[in-house]
């Protein structure tokens, strides 16, 4: 079966088809047609699963090379360009939580989209992610991932746009995939960087051994760079985070497949299958601090910080999703492969239980809202069950220990600090702080109090217990594949490539001290929030007393100012108008600095920002305005929309260029 | 015959392609000028392959309408669909990216 497993991305493709062409007609409109595929795929994984395994146990630590099977797509200069499957622990790993996960989101559907207008279409959507995610992580070179990549994203853009009627939607679904456009310019270069840099190959195996032997640094750094851009625009992290939570414009069971255990990661992915190359490009050997880490430890501090002002429980889970592949990404910029693609393993389980639960809460408890302080409240006795498992899934990503996210999480940190990267271990412990708190204050606003909503909630069907229930015994069990305390190394042993793999990678035994100070700042988050909420405890009430709290908060629940940052700043200037720019300049950055500082010694202040503003920091910015806006109108008639304009430029220029050409020949 | 006459022709249909391209409004008639412009491609390839008695000019002449076909395809599903999202084929109104 490892050399037949092309099978497994192929069945939800032809699903996809299928689903298309006739699924109107079935019985149950498509929707059997994909939970057949995937699940027949599921169980094709498994057998790949364990034959993988038992080649490496047979092979007791010998280097076990991965399976790869290429046929010839094309040839071109003499360089061949193939696709195939290359079939290693890693892509076991993956393909293993596409399926489990895309199986029970599909079953979960059938009852969360039950009567939705293009109910056929959205699951002829979901085979073709399941297909396109399969064929990603199964690739055997860069430019079949490329594909893989760009069709995850253009099914999400489906997939968030689903309700496109509401403009809200189609925004959000534009804004998704923009954003990630702007990664995958990276990842467009750093392939070819790395193409060159390898020696003329698109072959992973071959760029990693290549990168691991080392040669010219500087373009080894470059190629790593282009990348990281890759997985910060896929993944989402700091700063073309923004897109995440707005995604959330989708239907729950996508905002759990997609921007929670599949789609995100593929750009952790992308870091794991081409380790070789950030190994080498930004020294992770050496220590200290590196590129990627530092993206990664941002990202799981800010995400965790946004989680906090959020009232929408889909956005607090996606802005946990930012922070928690922050873990990811900085796990593999501080050398922890092992267990940053566990955490990807076992955090794929948990948040996909989180967002199905909200789902489950939104279908059945509190009419299709999401905002938790309006509509929630008490639902722990309408819907125990999903009261239950939703506490097993924030137990587990607060890092509680016997559930998966501690185990992971754990020794994710401590490989950090195994690895001369100190600093990261302790924004780690902070980001399990802030978790265990902001979960609490999920799970109390949700769960807790009394019901705020209207209605009658009551416990969901089956076809959505079920997938909760199944998600929660894996949140459970999935930690012991890899508990160091225990002494329990399957996942290292049956998952970590042997072949084109730094040798550098350390896997530090498990340490009381470490186990006890993560368990600590849980235990902490936990306590601060539980006196915050059940005892009312704490500075209630500050936001409205205190200017700078006030200030703070907005400053959060504006989301750092990076969404007008983008539109204003970016999108903005390119579109012609330099004064918006500018103006925006004035409206946010100037007089929210100016606001910051009058904080201290506002009375005192306010006279001085009267005049100041308005008059002198006004009349510069006008005159700016005025001037950038004249130079902005010349601009803007080169970028005019007009197709035939843009022909005619084309056309001028290949004229001269064959002239010239023709001339200088 | 001589080559020249080809030559002569087939860069009067590309010039008249090129024309229509960049001055009609109308979707389709751009389209179809494109679909002059290819031609006037394949009667060069054709042309030449006669002259210099090679079949690969040939070969290249049938891909380039295989691939013209399939491009007109999807050009026509397109203008097909401003047409019924803007209610005209005037390629001037089509200057925004919105969803």
């Amino acid at each position: 079966m490892l050399d037949y497993a092309w099978i497994v991305a192929l069945l939800p493709a032809l699903s996809f088809v299928v689903v298309l062409l006739v699924g109107r007609r079935l019985p149950r409109h498509g929707s059997e047609v994909g939970i057949a595929a995937v699940g027949a795929s599921l169980v094709l994984t498994c057998v790949v699963a364990a034959q993988w395994i038992d080649r490496v146990e047979t092979a007791h630590g010998a280097g076990v090379r991965p399976v790869v099977h290429s046929l010839t797509w094309w040839r071109n200069g003499g360089i061949r360009i193939g696709v195939g499957t290359q079939i290693d622990g890693l892509a076991v790993v993956l393909m293993f939580v596409v399926t489990v996960v895309s199986l029970l989101v599909q079953v979960y559907s059938t009852a969360y989209m039950h009567g939705d207008r293009r109910y056929t279409y959205y699951f002829a959507a979901l085979s073709l992610f399941t297909a396109s995610m399969l064929l990603l992580v199964m690739a055997d070179n860069t430019l079949e991932l490329m594909v893989g990549w760009e069709l995850v994203g253009l099914c999400s853009f489906m997939l968030i746009g689903h309700w496109w009627e509401e403009h809200a939607n189609t925004d959000a679904a534009l804004k998704a995939f923009l954003t990630t456009r702007t990664g995958d310019v990276g990842l467009m270069i750093g392939v070819v960087i790395t193409f060159f840099a390898a020696g003329r190959t698109f072959d992973i195996v071959h760029i990693n051994q290549a990168a691991l032997r080392g040669g010219n640094h500087a373009l080894w750094l470059a190629g790593a760079s282009c990348l990281l851009v890759a997985i910060i625009g896929k993944s989402g992290q700091f700063p073309l985070h923004t897109w995440l939570p707005d995604a959330m414009a989708g239907p729950t069971p996508v905002s759990a497949l997609i921007h929670a255990a599949t789609m995100v990661v593929a750009g952790v992915y992308l870091g794991a299958r081409l380790y070789g190359v950030f190994w080498t490009g930004f020294s992770i050997h050496a220590g200290g601090v590196n590129a990627m880490a530092l993206v990664g430890g941002i990202t799981i501090v800010v995400g965790a910080v946004l989680a906090f002002v959020q009232d929408d429980i889909k956005k607090v889970l996606a802005y946990s999703t930012i922070s928690q592949l922050g873990y990811m990404v900085m796990g593999l910029g501080v050398g922890a492969w092992t267990a940053a693609v566990f955490h990807l393993f076992t955090h794929a389980f948990f948040k996909a239980l989180l967002f199905l639960g909200a789902g489950s809460v939104a279908h059945s408890g509190s009419h299709h809202s999401f905002d938790m302080k309006r509509d929630m409240g008490g639902l722990r006795r309408y819907m125990p069950v999903t009261f239950w498992t939703f506490v097993v899934a924030s137990a587990a990503l607060a890092g509680l220990p016997p559930f998966a996210g501690f185990f992971s999480k754990d020794e994710l940190l401590a490989t950090a600090g195994h690895s001369g990267y100190t600093t990261f271990l302790y924004v780690g412990l902070l980001g399990a702080f802030l978790t265990a708190a902001y979960m609490t204050r999920c799970v109390y606003l949700t769960f807790f109090g009394d019901f705020r909503g209207h209605g009658e909630p009551h416990e969901s069907p089956p076809a959505i217990t079920v997938p909760l229930v199944v998600l929660a015994v894996l949140s459970v069990l999935a930690g012991w594949l890899y508990a160091t305390v225990a002494h329990v190394e399957k996942f290292q042993q049956w998952f970590e490539p042997r072949v084109a793999f730094p040798a550098g990678v350390v896997h530090p035994p498990f340490e009381w001290s470490e186990g006890v100070l993560a368990v600590a700042a849980v235990a902490i988050g936990f306590a601060v929030a539980y006196l915050y909420y059940w005892r009312d405890a704490g500075p209630h009430g500050a936001t409205a007393r205190d200017g700078f709290a006030r200030r703070a908060h907005t400053f959060l629940v504006e989301k750092l100012y990076l969404d007008d940052l983008y539109t204003g700043l970016v999108v903005g200037t390119i579109k012609g108008p330099v004064a918006r720019a500018t103006s925006w300049v004035d409206d946010h950055v100037i007089d929210g600095a100016v606001n910051a500082v009058a904080g201290g010694a506002r009375a005192a202040a306010r006279f001085t920002y009267e005049v100041l503003d308005q008059r002198v920091v006004d009349g510069t910015v006008n005159g700016l305005a005025e001037a950038s806006d004249e130079t902005g109108g010349l601009l803007r008639s080169v970028q005019s929309g007009r197709l035939q304009w843009y022909a005619a430029v084309l056309f001028l220029a290949v004229a001269i260029l064959s002239l010239a050409l023709v001339v200088f020949n | 015959m001589q080559l020249n006459q080809f030559l002569i022709l087939s860069a009067f249909l590309f010039c008249t392609g090129v024309y229509g391209v960049l001055a009609r409004r109308n979707g389709v008639l751009v389209l179809m000028s494109i679909e002059l412009m290819l031609n006037a491609v394949n009667i060069n390839l054709v042309a030449f392959s006669a002259f210099h008695h090679s079949v690969s000019g040939q070969v290249f002449a049938l891909f380039v309408i295989t691939i013209a076909a399939a491009e007109v395809g999807v050009g026509l599903a397109i203008v097909l669909l401003i047409y019924r999202n803007l209610r005209t084929p005037d390629l001037d109104r089509v200057d925004r990216l919105k969803g």
